[in-house]
């Protein structure tokens, strides 16, 4: 064998350091792909939390100090009543007093009707969280000149009264509770129809169709499209078939619920469902592929059936995956907007959601419709539902990790 | 479990063929398995030792295209008549795998899930202890019988594959290549067991390890492609003696003396 087929000792020296060159360059590559994405993700981060948190320019229509000599939240039931009635012309206190009467009121509730009835609080302008922390001067400066008069405070618009407050008008007074409820009733639905289906779908797809059959092959080639199908699709099947086609069940009517039409929490979870039913299907699909051949052999072996195999060693073995599968559903489902625009979620609703049947809004259609309005107190209580968002997206994940590794009995 | 007709054989093969798609992968095979006693096939790879045992239980079901030409009978009956349930001859004929593959669970769930599923009403502890004594294992795991049939070692494993297989009393037990994952030692104690099985068990085993066909088998079947479709055939079938002394087949010989495959 010719010796000069490879590079002599001198010359390797530098092929070698060339070769290691080349790596060097690669890595410097993939770190820098790593850098920009981590850079985008704490960007997009940051300008939530940026808008979420920060002064506050407001001032208010009556001042306290002038209505009560106490401090307001140190009033009881009996002095707030009395205020709200000095305060509020009779016509007012009269059909607040009809909506529900004022003794059965608590203290909270009577503080934040004499807040927002009598009070008045005006937001002026609000802030920024960086600006709020390294420009605290000139922002006081701005405040004094443009609003003389004018108080300044720093506010978290995320806080508990925003997530147990319904929608309201006044933005200063808005919270998240009814979207919230709305969400979880939307993903509650959507899991409910797509786990079952989908991993039924997935075990007769794996374990008895015959894979190689061209009908198998189409049906596995249609849902592998369906996960890429845009969600307005879903949404406008969703409204043909749901919020229409069977509007005596959605609208709970086949039930004797007389008063909503169909674009109820039902019509739109169901919507979810079909959404996120490919995403389940295929998770679920790889999850029983991943459960060793050698384990099928094993119980087929002592006389199994198919059904016995699949039930005490496929599915057991393959929940894990199912799980991951179904927090990806989740996730999907939460964050979906335009089906639900589509399939008729409510923009502006005060009242809980009661039960399958009622009208309904979800997270990011409060998002949506706060982001578009110009006034700057709602930009920011848009940016803290975000937050609440992205809060209930980790929580519903973080229990679903829970129950997988509990599941999980490693052997 | 009384034989329906007291037929000279275990199991025996007429003119089986076994077919993947168009593809005829055995041809032709003509056995008949001794009872109680331990059968071996061997030949080179790729010849379709595994494919006929695999027929010998029907595991080739799962394999969609496959099909199969001839008869399998057991007792007299053809174990691919169109009443055979599939389900019921791996009930009847167990199987140990090549690599061991114990489930997944505690020892005592292993040998006892088998037993389960196939309608046992008896005493499942007894089961479980007799099982595990019969392969060898009871005085190694009796004191753990509730953790996982991970933590044992390969050869344990494999014991207790078999003893799970033990455990619902087939006539026949069909190893496919069952040490080849094992240590000598591990071997060894496999081989062991297999001559205490065979009081009460008729056994086929599949091996490429010529020393152990030969120490372990009372009958050897040497298969090899053949012909012009190079289907796998038994070439040969006789007392593992006489194969390994005096073959009647050149190849044979070539095949056990080492000087082919």
């Amino acid at each position: 064998m010719p010796s000069f087929t490879y590079p002599e000792k001198n010359e390797l020296e530098r092929f070698v350091a060339a070769r290691y060159r080349t790596g060097w360059v690669w890595q410097v590559i993939f770190l820098s792909a790593l850098i920009i994405a981590i850079f985008s993700l704490s960007a997009l981060l940051l300008n939530i939390v940026d808008g979420a948190f920060g002064y506050v320019a407001y001032e208010f229509k009556k001042d306290p100090l002038t209505i009560s000599e106490k401090p307001l939240d140190q009033l009881n039931q009996q002095e707030l009543i009395a205020l709200l009635q000095a305060n509020l012309s009779r016509g007012a206190y009269n059909k607040l007093n009809n909506e529900k009467p004022m003794e059965s009121r608590s203290q909270g509730e009577l503080y934040n009707l004499v807040i927002e009835r009598i009070i008045q609080v005006k937001t002026l302008q609000t802030y920024p969280l960086f600006r709020s922390l390294f420009e605290k001067a000139a922002i006081e400066a701005e405040v004094s000149e443009r609003y003389p008069g004018a108080r300044l405070e720093f506010r978290s618009w995320l806080s508990p009264t925003f997530l147990t407050t319904p929608q309201s008008s006044k933005a200063e007074f808005a919270g998240v509770r009814t979207a919230v409820l709305g969400s979880l009733w939307l993903v509650g639905i959507a899991i409910a129809f797509a786990l079952p289906v989908g991993v039924g779908a997935a075990v007769y797809l794996q374990e008895y169709a015959n894979k190689k059959s061209f009908i198998s092959r189409v049906i596995q080639t249609n849902i592998n499209n369906l996960a890429g199908v845009p969600s307005i699709v879903y949404g406008m099947l969703g409204l043909a078939i749901f919020v229409r086609a069977w509007e005596p069940f959605t609208s709970g009517a086949m039930f004797g619920i007389t008063d909503t039409n169909g674009r109820t929490i039902l019509s739109a979870g169901l919507t979810m469902g079909i959404l996120v039913l490919p995403l389940v299907i295929i998770n679920a699909q790889e999850a029983i592929k991943a459960v060793p051949d050698s384990l099928r052999q094993a119980a087929y072996g002592v006389g199994a059936t198919r059904w016995q195999t699949v039930w005490h060693h496929v599915l057991p073995n393959a929940l894990p995956g199912i799980l991951t599968g179904s927090i990806l559903a989740m996730s999907r489902a939460i964050g979906e907007t335009a089906p639900l625009i589509v399939v008729g979620a409510s923009t502006f609703i005060t009242i809980d959601p009661q039960s399958p049947f009622t009208k309904f809004t979800a997270l990011p259609i409060q998002i949506y419709q706060w982001t578009s309005r110009a006034q700057s107190e709602f930009q920011a209580i848009a940016a803290a539902a975000i937050l609440v968002l992205l809060g209930l997206l980790l929580t519903l994940n973080a229990t679903a990790i829970l129950l997988r590794n509990r599941f999980q009995r490693r052997w | 479990m009384q034989p329906a007709n007291n037929t000279q054989y275990a199991i025996e093969t007429r003119n089986l063929s076994i077919f993947y798609g168009e593809f005829e992968a055995v041809t032709n095979v003509n056995l008949q398995i001794e009872k109680q006693k331990i059968t071996a096939i061997i030949g080179p790879s790729g010849c379709g030792k595994s494919t006929l045992l695999r027929a010998f239980n029907r595991m080739n079901d799962f394999v969609p295209t496959s099909h199969v030409r001839g008869e399998i009978l057991l007792q007299g009956t053809n174990l691919y008549g169109k009443e055979i349930d599939p389900v019921e001859v791996r009930r009847r004929i167990g199987m140990v795998f090549q690599k061991p593959n114990p489930f997944p669970k505690s020892i005592y769930e292993n040998i006892a899930w088998g037993a389960r599923i196939n309608g046992y009403k008896g005493n499942m502890d007894e089961l479980v202890e007799q099982s595990l004594r019969a392969a060898a294992l009871w005085d190694e795991v009796k004191d753990k019988l509730k953790q996982s049939a991970y933590a044992l070692s390969g050869g344990q494993q494999q014991r207790l594959c078999i003893a799970r297989t033990i455990a619902i009393q087939p006539e026949i037990i069909l190893m496919d290549e069952p040490a080849s994952a094992l240590d000598p030692i591990a071997t060894l104690k496999i081989e062991e067991l297999m001559q205490e099985l065979k009081r009460n068990y008729t056994i086929i085993i599949v091996t490429h390890n010529m020393q152990q066909a030969a120490r372990v088998s009372d009958y050897t079947a040497m298969m090899m492609l053949h012909g012009d479709t190079r289907s796998g055939t038994v070439i040969e079938y006789d007392r593992t003696d006489v194969i390994f002394t005096r073959p009647k087949d050149k190849r044979t010989e070539d095949y056990v003396t080492g000087r082919f495959g």
